[in-house]
C-alpha cells in the first residue's frame, strides 16, 4: 500500500491524538509539581478515561441493541428523545435513578446490596487490558490475556450472591442456571485461545496484535484455519458467557421472570445491566483483539478500527437475538460439552500442525481433519430418537 | 521485594492458623473443606514468599504452588461429592452425626 | 518515587489485614454462604499479594481456579444442602478453648522461630523475574513428570467425584 507521506503523517498524529494529549498533560503537570505525582496523574488519568468510557458504551450499547432490535421487528425503536433517540440512555438513567429501590423483606440484606456492587467490579477492571489503539492498552500486562480470562471469571459469585440474597425461587434457580453455563463455556472459551498463545508466543494483549501486523495482505489469525474455527468457537462462548440469546437460559423472561435478577429495582437492577453490557464489550474488544487484527487497518485510526471491529461483532450479538429461539438446559449443556470442547481439543494440535507444515499442505490437511471431526462430532450428538414415544408418566 | 520476608510469613502463619481453627472446631464438613482451603491457601503464600527471596530456582516456588491449587481443586472437588453422596444417604453434613464406625 | 513505594507498602499491608479479617469470617460465621464468600474474598486478597510478589501468573491461576470454579463449586453443594442450617443448630463444637489455647501457642512459638531464623535472602534472587515462558519450560522440562502425574489425578478425582455424587438408578424409583 503506497501513501503520500504528508498523509501518512497525518494519519499517524490523529492516530495517536489521545496518547499525545495525556503526554502533554503529564508534561505540564511535571513542570510544577514532584516526579511521583506525574506517575499518580498518569494513572488517575487512565482510570478515569476507563471508567467513563465503561458506563458510557453501555449507555449507548442499549439503545443500538433496542435500534437494531426494533428495525429486525419491523418497528422504529427509541425514537422520541432527542434526535434519533439519542439521548433515550440518559432519559433511561434518570428513571432508574428516581425507582424505589425495593429489598424482600426476608433477603439477606447486606449481601443482597453487595452483589450489584461487585458485578461491576470485574467489567470494570477487564478494560484494563483491552488494546483499545495503538499504545492505548492502559496496563501491557504480560500476562494479559490470562487475568482477562481470571477476571471475567469472578463475575459468577456476585451472580451467586444476587440470587441467593433475593430469596426468591426464581431468582436462585436463574443463579444456578447461570453458574452452571457459565463455567461450562469458559472452559471451551479458556482452551479456543490457546493456539492464538501458540502462535504468537505471548499472553500479553499488545504483542497478540503486533503479531498479526500487515498492510492489505491480511495476516490476522482468522484467515488460517484455526483462527476461523477458534473465532467462531470464542465468538460461541463469549455470548453464553454474556447470558445473551440464544444462550439467555439464565433469564429466560418465559420461565423465570428475570432470572437472578428479579428482586432487583432500580440502580441495583442498572449496575446488573450495566455489567451485562460492559461483559459483552470486553468480550467482543477481546475477540477483535485475538483472531480480526485488533487495532489494525489501513486509513482510519487505530481506535476507530478497534471500535468499529468490536461494535460489528456486537451487532452480530444483537442479530442472534432477533433471529434465534431460546436453547433447552440440556442441549446448552451439551453443546458446549459435547460438541465445543472436543472441537477445541482437536484445534490446538491443528494450530501445532500449521507451525510446522507448509502453508498450502497445512490448509488441506485442517481442512480433512475439521470435515472429518465435524461429521463426526454432529453424528455424535444427533439425539437418539425412539420409533415409538414411551411416555412413562402417563401410564 | 518491597516488604522483608518475615512479615510474610507471619501473615501466612496467621492465615494458616485461622484455617486449622476452622477445621478444628466446625461441625459442617463443608466449613472444614473451605477452612482446608484457607491452610493450602497460606501454604502457596510461603512457597512464593521462599522463592522470591531465596536463591533457588526461582520457578521453583512457582511450580509448587500451582501443583499445590491443582491438587486443591480436586481435593475439594471429590470432597463435596463425598458431602453430597452423604447428605443423600444420611441427610446430614454434621460431622458428629456421622458414628457409623464409631463406637 | 519514595513515596510510591510508601504507598504501595501500605496497600500490601491493608490487604493483609484485610484478608485476615476475612479469613476470621471464614472460621467464624454462622452462615455457611458468607463463609464461602468471605473465602473468596480471602483469596482475591492473596492473589493480590501474589501480584505485589511478582507472580503474576500464579495469581492470574489463583483466581480462575480457586474464584472461578472451585469457589462455585462449593456455593452449589451449600445450596444443595442448605436448608439444615437453621438458627437453632450449632455450628461448632466444645474443642474452642482448647484449639484456641493450641494454637495461639503454635503461632507463638512459630512466630518467634520465623523472626529468629538468619533466612538466605540473596539480593540476586530478589531482582529474579519469573516470565511465563520460564514457566513453561520448568513445568514441560525439569517437572513433566510431575506434571503428567498431576492430570493423571486430576482426570481421576473428575471421574470419581462424578461417580461418587452420581444419583443411584436404584433410589429413582416411581414415585
Amino acid at each position: 500500500m503506497s501513501m503520500p507521506p504528508f498523509l501518512r503523517d497525518i494519519e499517524f498524529a490523529v492516530d495517536l491524538s489521545l496518547v499525545n494529549a495525556k503526554g502533554w498533560c503529564l508534561d505540564l503537570l511535571g513542570h510544577f509539581l514532584p516526579d511521583w505525582t506525574v506517575v499518580l496523574a498518569s494513572i488517575v488519568i487512565s482510570g478515569v478515561a476507563i471508567l467513563a468510557l465503561g458506563p458510557l458504551v453501555m449507555m449507548y450499547l442499549t439503545l443500538l441493541e433496542r435500534k437494531v432490535i426494533g428495525r429486525i421487528q419491523n418497528r422504529y425503536g427509541p425514537n422520541r428523545v432527542g434526535k434519533w433517540g439519542l439521548l433515550q440512555p440518559i432519559a433511561d438513567g434518570i428513571k432508574m435513578f428516581t425507582k424505589e429501590d425495593i429489598v424482600p423483606a426476608q433477603a439477606d440484606k447486606i449481601v443482597h446490596f453487595l452483589a450489584p456492587v461487585v458485578i461491576v467490579v470485574p467489567a470494570l477492571m477487564v478494560f484494563l487490558v483491552v488494546p483499545f489503539g495503538e499504545r492505548m492498552t492502559a496496563v501491557n500486562l504480560n500476562i494479559g490475556l490470562l487475568y482477562f480470562i481470571a477476571v471475567s471469571s469472578i463475575t459468577t459469585i456476585p451472580i451467586f450472591m444476587g440470587s441467593w440474597a433475593s430469596r426468591n425461587k426464581y431468582s436462585l434457580l436463574g443463579g444456578m442456571r447461570t453458574a452452571a453455563q457459565m463455567i461450562s463455556y469458559e472452559i471451551p472459551m479458556t482452551l479456543s485461545v490457546v493456539p492464538v498463545i501458540m502462535m504468537s508466543q505471548s499472553l500479553s494483549t499488545n504483542t497478540i496484535v503486533m503479531t498479526q501486523v500487515g498492510d492489505l495482505d491480511l495476516h490476522w489469525f482468522i484467515f488460517t484455519p484455526w483462527g476461523l474455527v477458534g473465532f467462531l468457537i470464542y465468538f460461541l462462548c463469549a455470548v453464553a458467557e454474556c447470558n445473551r440469546p440464544p444462550f439467555d437460559l439464565p433469564e429466560a423472561e418465559s420461565e423465570l421472570v428475570a432470572g437472578f435478577h428479579t428482586e432487583y429495582s432500580g440502580m441495583k437492577f442498572a449496575l446488573f445491566y450495566m455489567a451485562e453490557y460492559m461483559n459483552a464489550f470486553t468480550l467482543c474488544g477481546i475477540a477483535t483483539t485475538l483472531f480480526l487484527g485488533g487495532w489494525q487497518g489501513p486509513f482510519f485510526p487505530s481506535w476507530l478500527w478497534f471500535f468499529g471491529k468490536t461494535f460489528a461483532l456486537i451487532c452480530v450479538m444483537i442479530w442472534f437475538r432477533g433471529t434465534l429461539p431460546r436453547f433447552r438446559v440440556d442441549q446448552l449443556m451439551g453443546f458446549a460439552w459435547k460438541f465445543l470442547l472436543p472441537l477445541t481439543l482437536i484445534n490446538i494440535p491443528v494450530a501445532a500442525l500449521w507451525f510446522f507444515v507448509p502453508e498450502r499442505l497445512a490448509w488441506l490437511y485442517s481442512i480433512a481433519i475439521f470435515a472429518v471431526s465435524f461429521w463426526g462430532l454432529v453424528k455424535l450428538n444427533c439425539a437418539f430418537v425412539p420409533e415409538k414415544r414411551i411416555y412413562p408418566l402417563a401410564d | 521485594m518491597i516488604i522483608p520476608l518475615q512479615h510474610i510469613l507471619i501473615f501466612s502463619l496467621l492465615l494458616f492458623a485461622t484455617g486449622l481453627y476452622g477445621v478444628l472446631v466446625r461441625r459442617n464438613i463443608i466449613g472444614i473443606l473451605i477452612s482446608i482451603e484457607l491452610m493450602l491457601n497460606a501454604a502457596n503464600l510461603n512457597l512464593i514468599a521462599f522463592s522470591k527471596s531465596t536463591s533457588l530456582a526461582p520457578e521453583t516456588g512457582q511450580i509448587f504452588a500451582i501443583f499445590v491449587i491443582a491438587i486443591a481443586a480436586t481435593a475439594a472437588a471429590v470432597g463435596l461429592a463425598i458431602v453430597l453422596a452423604l447428605y443423600r444417604v444420611r441427610k446430614t453434613v454434621y460431622t458428629d452425626e456421622v458414628n457409623l464406625l464409631k463406637w | 518515587m519514595e513515596i510510591l513505594e510508601l504507598f504501595s507498602k501500605i496497600g500490601i499491608y491493608a490487604t493483609m489485614a484485610l484478608v485476615l479479617v476475612f479469613a476470621l469470617g471464614v472460621v467464624a460465621l454462622r452462615n455457611l454462604f458468607h463463609c464461602a464468600l468471605c473465602l473468596a474474598a480471602v483469596l482475591i486478597g492473596t492473589a493480590m499479594i501474589y501480584v505485589a510478589l511478582h507472580a503474576e501468573f500464579l495469581a492470574a491461576v489463583q483466581i480462575l481456579v480457586y474464584v472461578g470454579a472451585v469457589m462455585t463449586l462449593v456455593i452449589f453443594v451449600i445450596m444443595l444442602t442448605e436448608h439444615l442450617g437453621g438458627k437453632t443448630i450449632r455450628q461448632t463444637n466444645r474443642q474452642s478453648p482448647a484449639a484456641i489455647i493450641g494454637l495461639s501457642g503454635i503461632v507463638v512459638l512459630l512466630g518467634t522461630l520465623l523472626m529468629k531464623t538468619p533466612w538466605p535472602v540473596t539480593a540476586k534472587a530478589l531482582d529474579a523475574k519469573v516470565s511465563v515462558m520460564s514457566l513453561g519450560k520448568a513445568l514441560m522440562g525439569t517437572y513433566a513428570f510431575p506434571f503428567e502425574v498431576i492430570s493423571v489425578i486430576l482426570i481421576a478425582c473428575l471421574i470419581g467425584a462424578i461417580v461418587i455424587a452420581k444419583k443411584d438408578v436404584s433410589e429413582k424409583g416411581p414415585s
